[in-house]
């Protein structure tokens, strides 16, 4: 049984101790969001979501012992295997999947449902890290960075066909990945370029949009080149990406005006603007803001909400639980549970850069990103910086699948990086 | 080269990471819009109406009352399996009433509650109470709405309804909500801030089904509903009634003073309405229908008419020229000529002011606003009787013509005295003099004036040179305090107070043996005028002036019926009862007053069906 002395000394407790801590943040939080001051309930009971939240954990640990005890080697191994059940899985669930919320994304085993699509990002990440570790393979080059871009686009498009756009979205974190393995830094550049300029659209007509960029461009020809870089073929490149970002802006505008249908059109001026329309499609923005606003710097106190408990969040318990937070713990709670957030995401980046083989490195970066992915949308969406889309807040929202799939993502890492440790002794 | 990318990620991710500290703290700390009480939707402010103020009279008789009722509310969420064709015929309402009410209900809010069927008695709430428990969603609210048993005043006292639309985008606090009930007129309007008293907030806490979790903060924030202010109006409740009885069957008005104080004692308006019609469920089919009414019932012809003085003007006319000197009670006019005819009692009522005024001469007032106008230096007549007329206006208008007096109810009209500038309107800069205008001299031409500022004429007399602001309401809370600011105001005439005294021997002869006659009673000295209103319309209208007794007059009071010609005959009648009623506390001349209650004068209504006969 030497394997388990080394996982108890090898593994990274710091780690773990900021998971225990947003499990806790999580469950508690649960408790407080579904609280009914005139009827409570212990917090043990199955008849609410904290209770089933708590089993849930329960269930981790063993999943968590589980993944500790198989072999390093299998993830690696069967990386590709885990991908293909998982494409299968995710096709079947579009058929055999019961209809939630008006998804095709559940599985129904007995009592529970199981979300596939929240463990797909899991294999898709062991299938890039394979990939990507494999010899020969260069993400610089064209061929293989469209393959490893096919095994991360795959999933989500079946997951969209499931009409659960908000999962799928997701899988766009990767591009994370891609960056620190070597993808030419123009491509995030060009994305994060194309979504400012989608957000400029919405908020700006889209003629003062294309004089703006024209001003841009100028204003970087004349002030940030030099002299000698004010080539003819420099300057095809700057009309060229020109002409590219108008054309979108236009693009962006005609969709919106002509294609898409009048409450789509209203769902995207929410975004932009959710005061619009604050008792129809802006009622959970508003609702969220109120709730975190009404917190002030120390909250309300714990289970004093009035906001989130009445019911006028919507989802308070799963999508919407940072409204539970702000509103009781203030500021102070909100600031709080985001350093944790990022003192994760900081602690798995520098392990994963620790790690001697590229597999452990890659996946890494993948949990990372995910993770960030989720809290840059989930925290976003309730402080009205972001679109509402449904997905939750890691390890914190209410749901098994959800808490289950990040609990393997993330030990999966910490098996891989153990091992590593393990070696290095 | 790859390795400074690490940084580059951590960089992004603590970025994003401190944007979203920044945001939550402008959130959370900065931006005051989410954290007021009435942000949080949590929270449901809940109102209670406290029971409106009470109207009395000088002798503490109830005018105005609350008969305590509710006010049935749905909640449109709330409502299931309801059998609606038992619920209409338990509340007795059509099929049609319930679908467009529940639809207003529902479109205005399936969570809160809506006004269903309002004013139900205490008797009809007993009558469905037990079968209430079969209609989830509806639920009861205590109301009230105006009773009125002196079953008078209606003009004065106004009406409470709905608030209008556009008071309620209008208002600066959002006291009342949509369908509250505020006062529309009268006393109701004027006194609204008083009467409705202080509204109760009760901050309890509310899911998003708007079920009830409990008060808010243990009822910190709450504030209890303060009762309206009951309202001790000046108006002597008998002395109203006999008003009403003697002005049935005509159109006119009524207005009586206490002079010393400004109290107005009654005040009518005729053809009037039976005051309940406007309060409770049948107000806008009532309103209606009296809207429409041809003679007019919401018009206060006290405060809102326009009629010409007449020769009640001739007291005004003698005291002025008086002040100025022209003329003395000794001054004679025997032998000169004027436009204006004579009622035909000789020559002897041209020897003296007092006589004139007795016998209502109209060539005696001709030649002293003459001499009132011509009473300058100036050649020309033009420029002379601008200066003349000028200064008659000045002193003239310190009676009240042509300004409003301020009484404390909205709607009161200034009337019209005019000026010079008036006449250089229509005649042009100095192309008008005395022979322009003289008919001002008998109150007609371009007078015009209502009964309540008549009565306020007969009142400086009785004060022998001053009025006070009248006014309908004397005590709020209690009786004879909190005044509203200027209603107690003495407004001096400027005329010396003997040169009033020295024509109230003409006045008190009006009704022992002059024009006024019917007006005379044997022990109470009535000092008058009397008046033919000239009508371009129809018949002149009766006008009476007068106060009494001569000395420490107790009522001053101006009676005006349309229609009814010589003032003497059938306003005179009226204001003598009046005052007999006032100081005697009872009328000893019953035939007079049944005569007077039987006599009628031609309505609009009454002409107009005479015409279609």
């Amino acid at each position: 049984m030497a394997n388990e002395i080394n996982i108890k000394s090898g593994i990274d407790w710091l780690t773990v101790v900021l998971y225990l801590a947003l499990l806790i943040v999580g469950f508690f939080n649960i408790y407080a969001a579904v609280y009914n001051v005139e009827d409570p309930i212990p917090l043990y009971s199955m008849a609410h979501n904290a209770g089933r939240q708590l089993l849930f954990m329960i269930l981790s640990f063993i999943i968590v012992m589980f993944i500790l005890f198989l072999e390093y080697k299998i993830y690696d191994s069967f990386a590709y295997l885990f991908y293909g059940f998982m494409i299968l899985l995710l096709i079947a669930t579009i058929f055999i999947g019961s209809d939630i919320k008006g998804s095709h994304s559940w599985i129904k085993l007995g009592i529970f449902s199981l979300q596939p699509a929240e463990f797909a990002k899991t294999a898709t990440a062991l299938a890039l890290a394979r990939y990507l570790s494999t010899q020969g393979v260069n993400i610089t080059k064209f061929k293989d960075a469209w393959k490893a871009a096919a095994i991360v686009m795959i999933p989500p498009i079946i997951i969209i066909l499931q009409k659960e756009t908000g999962s799928a979205l997701t899988f766009a974190a990767f591009m994370v990945v891609f960056y620190r393995e070597g993808l030419p830094a123009i491509y995030p550049i060009l994305l994060l370029s194309f979504i400012g300029l989608l957000i400029l659209t919405l908020l700006f007509p889209a003629w003062s949009v294309i004089i703006g960029i024209g001003f841009f461009a100028a204003a970087v020809w004349y002030l940030f080149l030099k002299r000698y870089e004010r080539t003819r073929q420099n300057l095809y490149r700057m009309l060229g990406l020109f002409a590219l970002f108008a054309t979108f802006s236009l693009g962006v505008n005609f969709f919106i005006n002509h294609i898409l249908q009048p409450h789509q059109q209203k769902r995207i001026q929410i975004l932009v603007n959710p005061d619009s329309d604050p008792l129809g499609a802006g009622w959970n923005v508003t609702q969220s803001k109120i709730a975190i606003g009404s917190g002030g710097f120390i909250g309300k106190g714990y289970l004093q909400g009035t906001q989130t408990k009445f019911d006028f969040v919507p989802e308070q318990s799963t999508d919407f639980i940072f409204c539970t937070i702000g509103e009781e713990w203030g500021f102070l709670g909100s600031f709080i549970l985001i350093s944790i957030y990022l003192a994760l995401l900081w602690r798995i980046i520098t392990l994963a850069e620790l790690q001697r083989n590229k597999f452990s490195r890659v996946y890494g970066y993948s949990v990372a990103s995910i993770l960030f992915f989720h809290l840059l949308v989930n925290i976003g969406m309730t402080i009205g910086l972001m679109p509402v889309i449904g997905i939750p807040l890691p390890l914190v929202s209410y749901g098994g699948s959800s808490l289950w799939s990040f609990t393997i993502l993330l030990f999966i890492f910490l098996k891989l990086e153990a091992h590593r440790s393990f070696k290095v002794k | 080269m790859l390795e400074n990318r690490k940084q580059i990620i951590l960089i992004f991710f603590f970025s994003i990471g401190i944007l979203y500290l920044f945001r939550l703290f402008y959130l959370q700390l900065l931006d005051p819009r989410y954290r007021s009480i009435e942000a949080t939707n949590a929270i449901r402010r809940q109102i209670q109406i406290p029971l409106r103020g009470q109207i009395y009279d000088r002798n503490h008789k109830l005018i105005v009352a609350n008969e305590e009722v509710y006010d049935m509310m749905v909640t449109p969420s709330k409502v299931k399996n309801l059998d609606t064709l038992r619920f209409c015929k338990v509340f007795n309402i059509t099929r049609g009433y319930f679908d467009s009410t529940m639809a207003t209900a529902s479109s205005y809010s399936k969570n809160r509650a809506s006004i269903f069927l309002r004013q139900l008695t205490k008797t009809e709430f007993a009558r469905v109470a037990d079968a209430m428990i079969n209609f989830s969603g509806f639920n009861f609210e205590q109301s009230f709405f105006r009773t009125y048993p002196g079953n008078t005043l209606s003009n004065a006292l106004g009406y409470i309804g709905e608030i209008p639309k556009k008071q309620y985008e209008e208002q600066k606090t959002e006291y009342y909500r949509k369908g509250d009930y505020i006062g529309l007129s009268g006393i109701e309007k004027e006194y609204e801030l008083e009467l409705r008293g202080i509204r109760g907030i009760k901050y309890t806490l509310m899911d998003v089904h708007a079920q009830d979790k409990g008060a808010y903060a243990e009822g910190k924030y709450d504030t209890l509903a303060v009762l309206g202010k009951n309202m001790y109006s000046s108006i002597d409740l008998d002395l109203q009634q006999l008003a009403d009885s003697l002005f049935l069957n005509k159109v006119g008005a009524i207005v009586a003073i206490e002079p010393k104080t400004g109290e107005i004692l009654a005040m009518g308006s005729y053809p009037t309405y039976n005051p309940s019609l406007l309060s409770g469920k049948e107000f806008s089919k009532n309103y209606s229908k009296l809207v429409v009414d041809p003679d007019k019932p919401f018009l206060n012809r006290a405060i809102s008419s326009f009629y010409r003085p007449g020769s009640t003007f001739k007291l005004v006319q003698s005291v002025v020229g008086l002040q100025q000197g022209v003329i003395t009670t000794k001054s004679s006019f025997v032998g000169t000529s004027s436009p204006v005819a004579c009622h035909g009692h000789g020559l002897h009522h041209l020897a003296n002011l007092n006589n004139a005024v007795q016998y209502s001469c109209n060539p005696y007032f001709f030649q002293v606003f003459k001499k009132i106008i011509e009473n300058n230096d100036h050649s020309n007549p033009f420029i002379g009787a601008r200066e003349g007329l000028l200064r008659w206006h000045n002193m003239v208008e310190k009676f009240g013509f042509g300004i409003k007096l301020g009484i404390d109810i909205p709607g009161e009209k200034a009337g019209l005295l005019p000026g010079v500038e008036y006449y250089d309107k229509i005649y042009g800069k100095n192309r008008w003099k005395f022979s322009n205008i003289y008919s001002l001299s008998i109150g007609e031409g371009e007078l015009g004036v209502n009964v309540l500022k008549l009565a306020n004429v007969a009142a400086i007399f009785a004060n022998r040179g001053y009025w006070i602001t009248p006014h309908l309401v004397r005590g709020v809370g209690s009786d004879k305090s909190s005044l509203k600011p200027g209603l107690m105001e003495v407004h001096q005439t400027g005329i010396e107070s003997r040169h009033f005294e020295s024509i109230m021997d003409g006045m008190e002869e009006v009704a022992h043996a002059g024009t006024a006659r019917r007006a005379y009673i044997a022990d109470i000295p009535i000092l008058g005028k009397t008046g033919t209103s000239q009508n371009r319309k129809g018949k002149d209208h009766a006008v009476f002036i007068a106060f009494a007794p001569r000395y420490n007059p107790k009522i001053a009071i101006a009676v005006v019926v349309e229609n009814a010609g010589f003032g003497g005959s059938a306003a005179a009648p009226i204001a003598s009862l009046i005052i007999e009623q006032f100081i005697r506390g009872r009328i000893d001349r019953q035939a007079l007053k049944t005569q007077t209650i039987n006599s009628s004068f031609t309505t609009v209504a009454s002409s107009k069906a005479n015409a279609e006969n």
